[in-house]
């Protein structure tokens, strides 16, 4: 089937292995940030000030220089340790990284938000701390930022067309290779755009619809 | 560990690094003036109710924030050469980044017009204030209030994703300069590092005139 | 003088306001009490422009209010309101809240209008908060600046809604006191309260709305103490 000029059946399905690249890394990397972001998020939101601003700043590190430029410091640090991890490995940990940093913020945001007057509520019907966490704080937190922690997640997958510079193969590298055959770059960039937003611009409104529906109650 | 650290080499090449440092800001700066602008004007577009208007707006902003910005830049570098438009790899990366600071702060601009309670603009109005009057003096002041956190964000979100300017080949921002050096030397590690340090400390500058400015507008 | 002459509002299907008659003389105190959604607060809404009307006019000194040729602008100069909510401009400090409506609507200039608006505010007690922002203020202090910046622009009419009934009691009484100031000096005000004693006490004539219309009209003692019509009756015993 020829999509007009020399632009193939099989140069499409080409594009959709890249596209597969990208939500693979995209889920493990957004896997590896949730677990932790929460983590850290529960710890920061449950320390003395110390811990939690010691914390908040070391991944405020991750926030504040450019995502490419961690890609190519993990990358070096992978020849540099002779870790021999393959780059795929070293796309998604660093992603998951940086991930983390953001998620942090709205773990400790989503927990903050549960008024302390519910919280002692549950106490003092004789939950313990960890029965209250998890029958009442989480929840509710969850509920909260359920859709900031969408955005983080579409973010993130934004993002993976950095990975190309450290080698992966994913949607937009699929692109460049693509056009350096066909020539059609305008015609191919405009299939990619329409993938990534199909991608994308469903789940945003899902997160937004969700967003307005938990917020009036 | 085999690698032997070498930091002389970068520290000599300190001066120039700071110079690509200001280009970066440069670069962030513009995006970031010609990206408030147009999105203030995609807000209107959308607030005015006519298709005709609010139709295109969308677009762009749905545009804007559901694909990749280094996609955005690319095409604008690559993908315009066929339509005749041949930009180089400083205009892909400002408008680009101007493209998508639009988008992004469109919505913002949305929400901050919407954080003013419509009776600000009744008591103008009783006053005898004009539709103008009202908007300039009573609610764009409060808005500003309102996005001022999130227009900050978008700025050190410029100047960090300005370093996407490498891919398509730009040699005069700090991570072009960065990578100019690194295939001359191959000390990746080194080079890259330092760059690290000098996006964070700008960064930090950055957030911390805005913290300091914030206390200074909105003391009410 | 105020007109209003057969005056129809819908909100949607809400039929608010069902025929309204009323004339307000110069220095005359109007109070308009009844239940909630009687249309009281849409009628004063509908007298300065913010609400259209549906039928009828409304006529401010012959100048028709709801008329494409009037300008509400010039028009609302004349006319000072003061809301429930105070709405006090939050990012200026209570001077710049009063002089800014004099230097941008009047065109005066710096010097001119501070000093308006320091008579003004002395007038009605905050002479001590000039360069103090609204939020460090109570209620009361912020509806007494709600007026003050109403009053700064010499209007011939002042509209007051319900302007007691967002604040704390034990700051009424200040609010009520520059309001018996006011009606003193012979300010033309229409004031719609539920404070009855007040209403007793300052006004030439009590309307009492009830289903959009002015169910009846009178003396302040003849609305309390003997009111012709039975609805009145109920409501005055059920406030009192």
């Amino acid at each position: 089937m020829y999509f007009g000029g020399s632009f193939t059946w099989d140069d499409f399905q080409f594009l959709l292995v890249g596209a597969v690249s990208t939500i693979s890394i995209t889920l493990v990397s957004v896997l590896i940030g949730t677990c932790l972001g929460v983590l850290f998020g529960l710890i920061r939101a449950g320390s003395p000030w110390w811990i939690s601003n010691t914390i908040g700043a070391i991944l405020d590190v991750f926030r504040s220089v450019p995502l490419l430029i961690q890609l190519v410091l993990f990358n070096s640090f992978n020849s540099m340790l002779k870790l021999n991890w393959p780059t795929f490995a070293v796309g998604c940990v660093c992603l998951g990284v940086y991930a983390s940093a953001f998620c942090t913020e709205i773990v400790r945001s989503g927990v903050g938000a549960v008024p302390q007057t519910t919280r002692r509520a549950a106490r003092s019907l004789g939950l313990t701390w960890a029965q209250e966490l998890r029958s009442i704080t989480l929840p509710i937190a969850v509920r909260i930022v359920f859709p900031s922690w969408i955005g983080l997640a579409l973010g993130v997958m934004k993002d993976t067309a950095l990975v190309l510079w450290i080698g992966i193969v994913e949607l937009l590298r699929s692109a460049q290779i693509v056009t350096s055959r066909v020539q059609e770059p305008l015609l191919i960039l405009s299939v990619v755009g329409l993938i990534y937003f199909l991608m994308s611009f469903p789940i945003a409104r899902l997160g937004a619809r969700l967003e307005a529906k938990w917020s009036v109650k | 560990m085999d690698y032997h650290f070498q930091w002389r080499p970068v520290l000599r090449s300190l001066p120039e690094m700071l110079g690509g440092a200001l280009v970066t800001m440069e670069i962030a700066a513009i995006a970031m003036l010609l990206g408030t602008v147009l999105a203030i004007f995609l807000a209107l577009c959308k607030r005015s109710g006519k298709r005709y208007l609010a139709l295109p707006a969308d677009v762009w902003i749905e545009t804007a924030r559901n694909t990749p910005a280094l996609f955005q830049i690319y095409t604008l570098y690559f993908g315009l050469g066929s339509l005749g438009l041949q930009f180089s790899s400083f205009a892909a990366l400002l408008f680009g980044i101007t493209f998508n600071n639009a988008g992004y702060l469109a919505e913002t601009f949305r929400g901050g017009f919407e954080a003013v309670p419509e009776t600000q603009i009744k008591a103008a109005r009783s006053l005898g204030m004009s539709s103008p009057q009202a908007m300039c003096y009573i609610v764009i002041p409060q808005m500003l209030r309102a996005v001022f956190h999130a227009m900050t964000n978008q700025m050190v979100w410029s100047i960090l994703m300005s370093s996407m300017g490498v891919i398509v080949g730009l040699n005069s921002d700090l991570t072009g300069v960065t990578q100019q050096l690194n295939v001359i030397t191959y000390r990746t590690f080194e080079y890259f590092f330092v760059a690290a340090c000098l996006y964070y400390l700008v960064s930090k500058a950055l957030t911390s005139s805005a913290r300091l400015l914030a206390w200074r507008l909105f003391r009410y | 003088m105020i007109e209003i002459e057969n005056v129809h509002k819908h909100f949607g299907a809400l039929h608010v306001l069902n025929g309204v008659n009323l004339s307000v003389k110069k220095g005359e105190v109007l109070s308009m009490i009844g239940g909630s959604g009687s249309g009281k607060s849409t009628m004063l809404m509908c007298i300065n422009g913010l609400e259209g009307i549906q039928s009828g006019r409304i006529t401010i000194d012959g100048v028709e209010v709801h008329a494409s040729s009037t300008s509400l602008n010039k028009l609302r100069r004349r006319i000072g309101i003061v809301f429930q909510q105070w709405n006090a401009f939050p990012h200026l400090t209570v001077l710049e809240n009063v002089t800014l409506a004099l230097r941008k609507v009047l065109g005066k200039s710096k010097e001119e209008a501070e000093k308006i608006a320091i008579e003004q505010l002395s007038h009605v007690g905050l002479k001590e908060k000039l360069l103090v922002f609204p939020s460090r203020l109570s209620g009361g202090q912020q509806q007494r600046m709600a007026i003050a910046r109403a009053l700064a622009m010499s209007p011939d009419y002042m509209l007051f809604d319900e302007v007691t009934s967002a604040l704390d009691p034990q700051l009424v009484g200040e609010v009520l006191d520059t309001l018996r100031m006011l009606s003193s000096e012979g300010m033309t005000m229409i004031v719609v309260t539920h404070e009855m004693r007040f209403a007793r006490e300052v006004s030439d004539r009590v309307a009492f709305f009830c289903k959009g219309q002015i169910h009846e009209i009178g003396e302040p003692d003849q609305i309390f103490d003997y009111p012709a019509k039975q609805e009145t009756a109920d409501f005055v015993r059920s406030v009192l």
